[in-house]
């Protein structure tokens, strides 16, 4: 049955409204707060120990996401690490708040679908993470023009532009996961637990659980155990069990963007290294394509919960 | 005429409009094997206040959501304006307001910021947008308040908003979800003067409610709901008169010696009481107010008040189903000796 009108009428208000609210909220509040004071501490960490250990890098500036000092952990590891907790903050309770405020019915009485609503959502929480990690993004290059001295190049520059395109993707991963937990569960309380437990379990166990199951299903094999090496094929599948989290996928494509001179996201066989200058880094371009599958992975984990999240909303009952 | 009957030959009058801005006909809704809304008609008439009244849980929020297109219809047509709200949600949702039972709103924003919300969901451009808003506000007394945040707001004044978001919308139909629900009295009779007000200007109202008693001064005709069905369709005068049976009664206050005597003469007035001083009520099978009027008026006294006592919604609802259960036991038993 085709329905009269757009979908995405009323998109752009509801984009609006979510986007007032998060930028006003106490919530986004503290959390922008947080990961700016720990951007601010480890990237003036990095930039410390790039000055005392790092006489001449065509990648300085890279540098300051990668760079850690003890006992502080790097930039990138907290940012992994604070970003799938902004994003749940924004998105446990974007729907079953609209069911407990009694809001939902009367909102759905105008004249705009439910698409519009979820979508409006949506988009409304990504723009705010992306507007929370442009201010970050800014603030690192800042400090480190102010504290290394030096201007970054260009190629650092777009490195770490497609960084930030990265991070937002990222971002959306963990939103669309969020709030496919908000439509399932009718307590916020209940989906900021569950979407917290998911991420942990994705985060911290799951790349221990699949080197198990890895390991469990391809044993290793006592040839190259006797050689003290890792047998490709459990290698290879523990691997692909990892890329399953969010969290692999984004860490692997960080190392090939922030890193020029990573040449593979996987095991490195001899016949890959003929002909290569060892320790030259690659151009952008390659280094995107090394991290291409990976990144569509992660694309479509967002899209793939989005779109969980839709089925179950337009199948749900309005009244609450 | 069995009780059952006398419902069928409500419905099929009742469901015959000419000016029809609502009809349902065999609307049914269903949740796996659970009949939530079963095979019910009705039609509501341009300007007409109709009552979808009965227990919780009796289908009246379930049709209303049916109406506007936010559940899917499991069996039946409706019709809103002209419109399928199945195929055309987005122009039956422009041209009725709704406000649901217990209405919500976003407590962090001001009364105003609300409404500019919806205003926008719906389209309205910005000079348009805050002339009806500030004008909506005003018309349910809460123009001091369009600043104040929704928290602090009490129930009363939610729902008030609630039906400023109608005004604003300029809704040619009014659908009100338990609109007295958890409402002191005072807070009743203000939002059912609003009420009245959109019967005033045109607008229709469906109104559905639990509270028999505080609904049916304003409702023009009502549906009684149980379990899914319509049980009696029609004004509360009519029902009253069917179910309750006793013909009409007009209450009359008029000033006039041996009025009393002269309004018993009235053929069809079967019984005068004195109700109070100068009060009286008349039983009668028909409706005797022209006579009675005119026999107040030949006498040269003063008329105060004339009206029909309408029976009470509460007391007619519970005879139908006292006289349908017994009609059942009844039928159950004769069943049983003839087997």
């Amino acid at each position: 049955m085709r329905r009269e009108g757009s979908v995405f009428q009323g998109v752009g208000v509801v984009t609006l409204k979510e986007l007032s609210d998060h930028l006003t909220s106490v919530r986004f509040f503290v959390l922008e707060l947080l990961v700016m004071l720990i951007a601010l501490v480890t990237v003036y960490a990095a930039t410390q120990q790039i000055k005392d250990t790092t006489a001449e890098d065509p990648f300085l500036f890279l540098k300051l996401f990668t760079t850690s000092r003890d006992p502080l952990p790097a930039f990138l590891f907290w940012l992994s690490l604070l970003v799938p907790v902004m994003a749940i903050g924004l998105g446990f309770d974007s729907v079953n708040s609209e069911y407990n405020r009694r809001t939902l019915s009367r909102i759905l009485s105008q004249p705009i679908y439910r698409d519009a609503l979820l979508f409006g959502k949506f988009l409304g929480g990504l723009i705010t993470l992306t507007i929370a990690l442009v201010v970050l993004w800014l603030m690192v290059i800042g400090l480190g023009l102010l504290v290394l001295g030096i201007p970054p190049g260009g190629e650092e520059i777009a490195r770490s532009f497609v960084f930030l395109l990265i991070t937002i993707i990222y971002a959306g991963v963990w939103l669309s996961l969020a709030m496919l937990f908000s439509t399932l569960f009718r307590s916020p309380a209940t989906a900021a637990l569950v979407s917290l437990g998911f991420w942990l379990f994705l985060y911290l166990i799951w790349p221990i659980l699949a080197d198990v199951i890895a390991h469990g299903i391809i044993p290793p094999d006592p040839r190259y155990t006797a050689l003290g090496l890792e047998t490709p094929g459990t290698v290879e599948l523990q691997q692909i069990l990892a890329r399953l989290s969010p969290s692999t996928l984004f860490s692997e494509v960080v190392v090939a963007l922030l890193d020029p001179t990573t040449r593979a996201l996987g095991p490195i066989y001899l016949s890959q290294l003929q002909g290569a200058v060892l320790g030259a880094p690659l151009p952008l371009s390659e280094s995107m394509l090394i991290a291409w599958p990976q990144t569509v992975g992660m694309i479509a984990s967002a899209i793939l919960l989005f779109v969980i999240g839709y089925v179950v909303f337009q199948r749900q009952e309005v009244r609450a | 005429m069995s009780q059952s009957a006398m419902s069928q030959n409500t419905m099929s009058q009742s469901t015959v409009s000419e000016d029809a801005v609502i009809e349902a006909k065999d609307l049914t809704k269903t949740y796996g094997s659970t009949v939530a809304v079963d095979h019910i008609s009705f039609s509501v008439g341009r300007g007409e206040i109709f009552g979808l009244l009965g227990p919780n849980g009796a289908g009246k929020t379930t049709t209303i959501l049916m109406l506007l297109g936010l559940t899917d219809i499991s069996g039946g047509e409706v019709n809103v304006l002209g419109f399928d709200p199945a195929r055309e949600p987005l122009s039956v949702k422009r041209r009725v307001g709704y406000m649901p039972d217990t209405v919500g709103f976003y407590d962090g924003i001001t009364a105003a910021d609300n409404l500019r919300y919806t205003a926008r969901l719906i389209g309205f451009k910005h000079a348009d947008r805050e002339k009806r808003i500030a004008d909506a506000l005003a018309r349910v007394g809460l123009s001091e308040s369009a600043d104040k945040h929704v928290a602090t707001f009490s129930r009363g004044m939610r729902q008030r908003l609630g039906l400023a978001e109608i005004l604003m919308k300029g809704a040619q139909i009014a659908i009100l979800d338990e609109p007295t629900s958890g409402l002191d009295p005072h807070a009743t009779s203000e939002l059912l003067a609003i009420i009245r007000n959109f019967k005033s200007e045109g607008v229709s109202v469906l109104l559905s409610s639990h509270l028999l008693e505080r609904v049916q001064s304003v409702c023009d005709r009502v549906a009684l709901f149980s379990g899914g069905r319509i049980a009696l369709m029609g004004s509360v005068g009519d029902l009253g008169r069917e179910v309750l049976g006793g013909g009409f009664v007009v209450d009359i206050e008029a000033d006039g010696a041996g009025l009393a005597e002269r309004l018993a003469l009235i053929p069809g007035v079967s019984g005068v009481d004195k109700t109070g001083i100068g009060k009286l009520r008349l039983h009668a099978d028909r409706d005797v107010r022209p006579e009675a009027a005119a026999e107040v008026v030949a006498m040269q006294g003063r008329l105060k008040y004339l009206g029909v006592h309408e029976p009470s919604l509460d007391a007619i609802y519970t005879r139908y189903f006292e006289t349908k259960a017994a009609g059942d036991v009844a039928a159950s038993e004769g069943e049983r000796d003839a087997a």
